[in-house]
């Protein structure tokens, strides 16, 4: 058995924090994610699975449903990304393909994605200096995929309505670290 | 310019890229015996009307959906957005 040593999406050993007047940035790297995707002809078994797994629900076009241990976002057409605490979800792609079965593609998606939080008084200006999404307009459960710093990123506005999640594509983890950052620092 | 996307309702062209005419979502069947004339067609030929003509937009920085656009090459003007798979499955495929 090798003896790896974790270490998170910047390279370190401790989720890096960052603080500015008005707004803090942490590395979130307590997530594991997996994506559904329903295969075709197998929709309504796919969403009435992913309906069980949420409390009956299922994310409709642009929306979250937050809830504890696992959550999930709409990505697309008949897609959605589950998130849970890896904790306890390491496995997650294993568990959903368990309750899925032959009625979605199940993918491992934990170390594609960084994942950093933002939260604060400030944080809709740092957003309107990153992205070009309407970033006031959406409420606490709304997700959008916009382009930060030529990355694709998934935003989620979180609940209080000051937080956002940001997850970004995990090889360019320090280039969005550095876009954030820069933005935090740009606000006055 | 602002394509009305079906889902997320209206968003800035930026976010999308041009992948041509709507046409090469209708591939011919490798299997038919002409199969190398259709393919000729389907690869080289386009019109190029001075009008209404649907084309192929692929939503890269949004939710990564593939729409057909119908747009006036005159004014720019967009009269119609549709998901290319509803356009699909609307002539028996992908379904």
């Amino acid at each position: 058995m090798h003896n790896l040593t974790a270490i998170t999406a910047l390279g370190s050993s401790v989720p890096s924090v960052d603080t500015v007047d008005g707004a803090t940035l942490c590395e979130n790297a307590e997530l594991a994610l997996a994506s559904v995707h329903a295969r075709i002809g197998h929709e309504t078994a796919c969403r009435a699975a992913l309906a069980d797994l949420l409390d009956g629900r299922v994310p409709d076009v642009g929306k979250v449903i937050l809830r504890d241990p696992e959550a999930a976002f709409w990505t697309g057409p008949d897609q959605w990304m589950v998130g849970a605490p890896y904790e306890t979800h390491e496995d997650l792609d294993a568990q959903l393909k368990a309750r899925f079965g032959a009625s979605a593609s199940i993918t491992e998606q934990s170390d594609a994605w960084a994942c950093f939080d933002l939260q604060g008084a400030k944080m809709e200006r740092v957003m309107e200096l990153l992205c070009p999404i309407n970033i006031r307009a959406m409420q606490t459960g709304d997700v959008q995929r916009t382009s930060l710093h030529h990355l694709g990123c998934f935003v989620i506005r979180r609940d209080p309505s000051d937080w956002v999640r940001i997850l970004g594509p995990r090889a360019s983890a320090g280039s969005l670290h550095h876009a954030i950052v820069t933005a935090m620092r740009s606000i006055v | 310019m602002i394509i009305n996307h079906p889902l997320l309702g209206p968003r800035d062209s930026a976010e999308f890229v041009y992948m041509g005419d709507a046409s090469l979502i209708e591939r011919p069947d490798p299997e038919a015996e002409n199969a190398a004339d259709q393919f000729h067609d389907y690869a080289y030929l386009r019109d190029n009307p001075a009008g209404e003509l649907r084309e192929l937009w692929f939503h890269e920085g949004g939710d990564r959906s593939w729409l057909v656009v119908t747009r006036d090459t005159r004014t720019h003007e967009i009269s119609k957005v549709e998901l290319a798979r509803d356009v699909a499955r609307s002539k028996g495929r992908s379904l």
